[in-house]
């Protein structure tokens, strides 16, 4: 067990680096940007063996609680990086989300309706405890390299290296990188010292964030209200934190005034209206803000790539902004190491951008249509997301129109290049592109999960009890974990190189719509490259070079 | 043949996509226009499910809960 650290007082040292006596070396990779996804970008390169310098200009981590929403994709992530546990026993699981109209209740949805998943739909845990475990793990890497209070005040690239200008309490020096992940944030310096823009719109309206702490009795699940009598006209929400904190997100419209409504004397009644007079709370953190749905054109420029806020932006219904963020960083790792170790051409990281600008549009579809049914732009939008309101506590598709926020799921990554197209006729919702299904697995004596087993490299994965077929990828180790998936009960054991894990549901073989002798080749980020109902050798090989963009023209497709 | 019942399951696809499609349709209408346009599409949607029975639940859905102001109005003439 850790000890209990109060992440919100924390404060990191600063320490001279040796490359501040000048001459400093080429690092492979420069990270800008200790929030979440700088911190996990550079936990998984150092946990896969490349050195990394992550930079900070500041010395604590997150100012209050900020995201607090952490999906089942990111804690599968975080689980990767070493790192999801302590999260996941620190923070409120949820997966039930409950929509008022006035006061009555419309209905109720689950986001996670099936059981055995190692991770819930949610957990709710305040952002600086996600950095704050995030940079204990950080602490355990010795090619982590965390510089804090280094700030970025110039930027050059060419095409040997990218040149930083950093500024430190003992003065500028300059550092030098192959490849500079810059995830500093909305408000970008990188991105502003590149002269670079993010474009998108700008939406008229103002949402007061109330932190209180206090000890209530609503259970465990998101609660939306439209139209509530405690706070007419606009919409409310609310959610559990971990040390008995409660979000509170009140709609307040554009005429607001932003810094009168942070005055206690304004939150305070606002508070009080939903909770009732008796109530006891304390106001822990408050914050008025607008936002924008926006994105960079480019996630990649030469040597330098974007990656979370730096790069897209949502308004925060549905909880899309870090965990697309946290899902970029998964993206980013292992094409930079594969890149970095000469394994794979630079243009692998040419599918980051791609794949991942694809993921933030439809980030930004879901959090607009959700803002515009909140927020209506016009009488007649109004009109009809009230006839929706009123239809959806009797008529069931009227549910599914009520938007209070489409909540963030792992983008299935549609038209990837580095997929390889179905040739055999798989049932299942999963596809090439999509992160792989988790579920429970038995290995070794113990109860497991399939998910946290198949490591950070790619993963060759074969049902059935004969691993012949897969003998045959040994020579791809150790870019290639191999993995037999036997039914429960099997006798098979693990053996050199592979390792055998007993599908104890027989649930892997039902969400993989796996027969004996089916085969999946997973990304080391875990998403599926390619399937097939029967392994060839030759089409693995092709279909891992796709996946690296390795498959020159004149080997056969 | 027996007529069938109003189906209020979900029966769209993309719910998500048809209702951005149908605030779309309004873009930059007044509320005069988009009653018109309203009307115009409720009449096309009812010439294409076509069955009465349907379209009298729909209307009758449609209608409940919403109260009578005009009732009063009508007994003081």
């Amino acid at each position: 067990m850790t000890m209990a650290i109060d992440f919100q007082t924390l404060t990191f040292e600063y320490r001279r680096s040796s490359d501040q006596n000048g001459d400093a070396p080429l690092h492979p990779v420069v990270v800008i940007g200790a929030g979440p996804v700088g911190l996990a970008t550079a936990i998984d390169l150092a946990q896969q063996g490349t050195p990394v310098v992550l930079l900070d200009d500041d010395h604590t981590l997150s100012s209050g609680s900020r995201a607090i929403c952490f999906a089942k994709r990111t804690l599968e992530i975080f689980d990767r990086l070493g790192c999801g546990e302590p999260m996941v026993e620190k923070g409120v699981s949820w997966n039930v989300g409950k929509v008022f109209l006035q006061n009555e209740l419309l209905y109720a949805f689950d986001l996670l309706p099936e059981a055995d998943h190692a991770r819930p739909a949610f957990i709710n845990l305040q952002q600086y405890y996600v950095e704050g475990y995030l940079a204990e793990r950080a602490r355990e890497l010795p090619l982590l390299d965390i510089r804090w209070r280094n700030s970025v005040t110039g930027i050059t690239q060419s095409d040997e290296c990218v040149s930083l200008q950093i500024d430190t309490p003992d003065g500028p020096y300059t550092l030098r990188a192959s490849y500079v992940v810059a995830a500093d944030g909305a408000r970008s310096p990188v991105r502003a010292l590149m002269h670079l823009d993010a474009h998108g719109r700008t939406f008229k309206d103002r949402f007061l964030i109330a932190d209180v702490r206090m000890k209530a009795d609503f259970p465990t699940e998101r609660w939306f209200w439209f139209d509530p009598p405690f706070h007419p006209n606009q919409s409310v929400l609310l959610h559990r934190q971990p040390d008995n904190v409660w979000r509170i997100d009140f709609q307040l419209g554009w005429d607001a005034d932003p810094v009168a409504e942070k005055t206690p004397e304004r939150v305070i009644p606002r508070v009080r209206a939903l909770l009732g007079p008796d109530v006891e709370f304390e106001l822990e953190w408050v914050s008025v803000y607008t936002f924008r749905c926006q994105r960079m054109d480019k996630f990649r420029h030469g040597r330098v790539l974007f990656a979370g806020d730096s790069a897209h932006g949502v308004s925060p219904f549905g909880a899309r902004g870090a965990n697309s963020g946290v899902q970029d960083a998964d993206n980013l790792g292992w094409k930079l190491k594969w890149v970095i170790d000469g394994d794979a051409p630079d243009a692998l990281l040419d599918t980051y951008a791609s794949e991942r600008e694809a993921a933030a549009d439809e980030n930004i579809r879901h959090s607009t249509r959700s803002t515009d049914f909140i927020t209506p732009k016009s009488d007649v939008s109004r009109v009809f997301r009230d006839a929706a309101l009123r239809l959806a506590k009797d008529c069931v598709f009227a549910r599914r129109i009520v938007n209070s926020g489409r909540l963030s799921t792992a983008s299935v990554l549609h038209d990837s290049p580095l997929s390889t197209p179905d040739r055999d006729a798989f049932n299942c919702v999963l596809v090439p592109g999509a992160a792989a299904a988790d579920a429970p697995v038995f290995s070794a004596g113990r109860n497991g999960w399939f998910l946290q087993r198949t490591g950070s490299s790619f993963a060759g994965v074969l049902f059935g009890e004969s691993s012949d077929a897969l003998i045959a990828l040994k020579d791809l180790r150790p870019q290639m974990k191999l993995v037999l998936i036997v039914p429960a009960g099997s006798d098979v054991k693990s053996r050199e190189g592979i390792e055998v894990l007993e599908d104890v549901k027989g649930l892997l073989a039902q969400r993989f719509d796996a027969h004996p002798g089916t085969f999946y080749l997973l990304r080391p980020d875990q998403h599926i490259a390619m399937r097939a109902r029967s392994l060839e050798p030759q089409t693995v090989r092709e279909a891992l070079a796709r996946a690296t963009c390795a498959l020159n023209e004149t080997q056969p497709v | 043949m027996m007529s069938a019942m109003l189906d209020t399951t979900l029966r769209l696809a993309d719910p998500d996509a048809f209702y951005e499609a149908l605030i779309d349709m309004h873009r930059d209408l007044g509320n005069d226009d988009s009653q018109l346009v309203n009307a115009k599409l409720i009449l096309l949607l009812s010439n294409q499910i076509g069955d009465m029975t349907v379209l009298r639940e729909a209307m009758l859905i449609a209608r409940s809960g919403i109260a009578a102001a005009v009732a009063a109005s009508t007994a003081s003439v």
